[in-house]
């Protein structure tokens, strides 16, 4: 007998040898395929390029955003709209502010407004995700009752429309900024709720679930320990394409002059929607914070893509 | 008193309906009431065809899933009716091996951290290097290379997973293993290996193994007694050379003249029982004797009427068959089933 477990001895260290003998996490694997992603590349450095203007915006902007080039002239109403010049690339808007100052020091609200409402939606949602994950999965018959409940009123949420909702929440709450923000994560938790409690129930019916009771191990680390970090990746995914809609949405809202009521803090929604109205003299006002709210989605919706690509467990080898 | 007693053990998984409160519409009848004693030291094999429940009974010994009824007694501790912390607790005694080697490990695990994971979940070993050496020994013995622990699951071939499987049950040191289809996912040749060291390991640590299998080749080479299971139920439970040589149920045999003989003359000569119909929900069990839809060898009394209680003919082979003796001894004959006449004799007939 001792023969036989030296020759598998043997073979698996020559075996051993050739391969690495420090073993690639599954986590690593999935980066290393994000990086060969052209998709990925081209998301990241739009998001990239985005943070760091949305960052130095106020410091790298050539003018104050709210500084008026005319302040002080009379001047005849035809001739308000200057398109790009030399010290204005992008022209001024209808107060004769400098549009590209205004288009830098929006993205700072724009990418504020993204980040802190999807943060909101994601720690909420995925809270009661959790507490519902855990419930249906090892918490016995109670435990799937409370889920029900719990998961009957998410689906409410889920129902409505969410601008609507969002609508509804900003008009309680009032106009300001946190308020968008609020509304537009509120809008976001029904969603990671739902997608992380439905990856826990997946993963909460695997076979390694089912070793880890068996060998003992307490329940809260079976979920905290495996299950959750199992079921996550889609939710990283679904938290990249949020930050997309979350600055659609946002944007829709200060559209609809829910946002921020200062009009001195400019803001890619409130300057489409004060744009709308000169439309017919001056359309490219509108087009530009358009163009960059469209340029921002995109980027975070191509990495989000490519990483949903990435962390697909059908592409393990 | 044998290591484990298993007493009338039931598992009935309810039925459920409706959209905002269940409702339970009926059983089913995953185990039902099955009685079994596992020697220390000893191998006990159950074989059986897919929705047995031996699957189901497995999972009960660990209370994976809740027993409905019966007792699963470990050396003197009835573990169907401890409060659940006390079961967490004496799962370190019975460990399990699972069918799916890759799906029973957690893919974001190094291997490491897999097999500390019980043991920090059961306190055994005072810091991690305690733990690292013990792990180490153990992968040793099983033939895995000391370098694997850090790496993942997915980085190893299927029968390297299975050894991982075997390594995590044993770095608790159980007394009973519970092995739940340990070979039907891998290749062949790698089912020997895995079998082999099973065998070794047993010797070498003295451990007790219930196993689960379809393949009665598998059972037989590793079993000192084999339990047949039919729809929920023992129909037949007899030391392993006495059943292979003798099998006295008819369900027993029917599996046993399924399995091909490696010998082309014996083949072609030998008689073959062919069962119609299929496996009888579990859901809605058939009165009697369980079998007695398939059986070839019905009779008008009692069959579809009385259930058959585990009796024992002599020798520790006990069969739950109203006719076993008599089917032994050539008294009652066949009512019923497909017979494929021998070859040899089909051919001598043209």
């Amino acid at each position: 007998m001792s023969t036989k477990t030296d020759k598998i001895d043997r073979l698996a260290e020559l075996t051993a040898q050739t391969e690495t003998s420090t073993g690639h996490s599954l986590a690593y694997e999935a980066f290393r395929r994000l990086r060969a992603s052209k998709m990925a590349v081209i998301g990241a450095c739009i998001i990239a390029v985005f943070v760091v203007l949305a960052v130095l915006g106020p410091w790298i902007a050539p003018y104050s955003p709210t500084a008026q080039a005319w302040r002080g002239e009379v001047l005849p109403a035809q001739s308000v709209f200057v398109g790009p010049r030399g010290e204005n690339w992008l022209g001024l808007d209808h107060l004769g502010r400098d549009e590209f100052s205004r288009m830098l020091v929006g993205a700072r609200q724009t990418l504020l407004v993204g980040v802190v409402s999807t943060l909101l939606g994601f720690t909420v949602g995925c809270l009661i995700g959790v507490g519902a994950g855990a419930a249906a999965t090892l918490g016995g018959r109670l435990g799937r009752r409370i889920d029900t409940v719990v998961m009957r009123f998410i689906d409410m949420l889920l129902a409505l429309p969410s601008l609507l909702l969002a609508v509804s929440v900003a008009a309680v709450l009032g106009q300001s900024l946190t308020t968008v923000m609020i509304a537009v994560g509120v809008v976001q938790i029904p969603i990671f709720a739902r997608l992380l409690r439905g990856a826990m129930l997946a993963q909460g019916g695997s076979d390694y679930v089912l070793a880890s009771q068996a060998l003992g191990v307490r329940k809260r680390r079976i979920v905290l320990g495996h299950i959750v970090p199992n079921s996550l990746s889609p939710v990283i995914v679904q938290a990249t394409l949020s930050l997309a809609t979350a600055i659609i949405e946002a944007a829709a809202l200060s559209y609809l002059g829910l946002g921020n009521p200062d009009a001195a803090v400019p803001e890619w929604g409130v300057m489409l929607a004060q744009a709308q109205r000169f439309f017919d003299a001056a359309p490219m006002l509108a087009v530009y914070p358009s163009v960059g709210i469209i340029i921002t989605a995109l980027g975070f919706t191509l990495l989000g893509e490519a990483m949903r690509e990435a962390l697909d467990p059908k592409l393990r080898s | 008193m044998s290591l484990l007693n298993l007493d009338g053990v039931k598992v009935h998984f309810p039925l459920k309906k409706g959209v905002l409160f269940d409702r339970t519409v009926g059983h089913v009848y995953a185990v039902d009431g099955v009685t079994l004693a596992v020697e220390a030291g000893r191998t006990y094999g159950l074989v059986g065809e897919s929705g047995c429940g031996k699957t189901t009974l497995g999972r009960a010994v660990l209370r994976l899933v809740d027993i409905t009824d019966g007792s699963v007694v470990l050396d003197g501790t009835d573990l169907a009716s401890l409060p659940d912390e006390e079961m967490r607790k004496m799962r370190r005694r019975v460990q399990m091996v699972f069918q799916d080697p890759l799906g029973s490990l957690d893919p974001r695990q190094n291997i490491e951290s897999l097999l500390s994971e019980g043991m920090a979940a059961h306190g055994i070993g005072a810091d991690r290097e305690e733990r690292r050496t013990r792990i180490k020994e153990i992968l040793a013995k099983v033939g895995l290379p000391a370098n694997a622990l850090s790496r993942y699951p997915h980085e190893f071939s299927g029968g390297q997973r299975q050894r991982i499987g075997i390594a995590r049950a044993l770095v608790l040191e159980p007394d009973v293993i519970i092995c739940d289809e340990p070979v039907s996912a891998l290749d062949v040749s790698i089912q020997a290996q895995v079998i082999n060291l099973l065998e070794e390991l047993q010797e070498s640590m003295g451990l007790t193994y219930l196993v689960i299998a379809h393949d009665l080749a598998v059972v037989r080479h590793i079993s000192d007694v084999i339990g047949v299971m039919y729809l929920g139920s023992l129909v037949e439970e007899a030391p392993s050379d006495s059943l292979y040589a003798e099998p006295l149920h008819p369900y027993t045999k029917a599996l046993m003249s399924a399995v091909p003989i490696p010998d082309p003359v014996v083949e072609d000569t030998r008689e073959r029982i062919l069962l119609t119909g299929d496996l009888p929900s579990p859901a809605s069990p058939p009165a009697g004797c369980r079998f007695h839809t398939r059986c070839p060898w019905k009779q008008e009394t009692k069959c579809d009427t009385e259930r058959p209680e585990l009796r024992d003919l002599g020798g520790g082979h006990k069969v739950a068959c109203h006719y076993a003796a008599e089917i032994a001894a050539g008294t009652v004959r066949r009512t019923a089933g497909e017979a494929i006449e021998p070859v040899a004799a089909t051919e001598a007939a043209v």
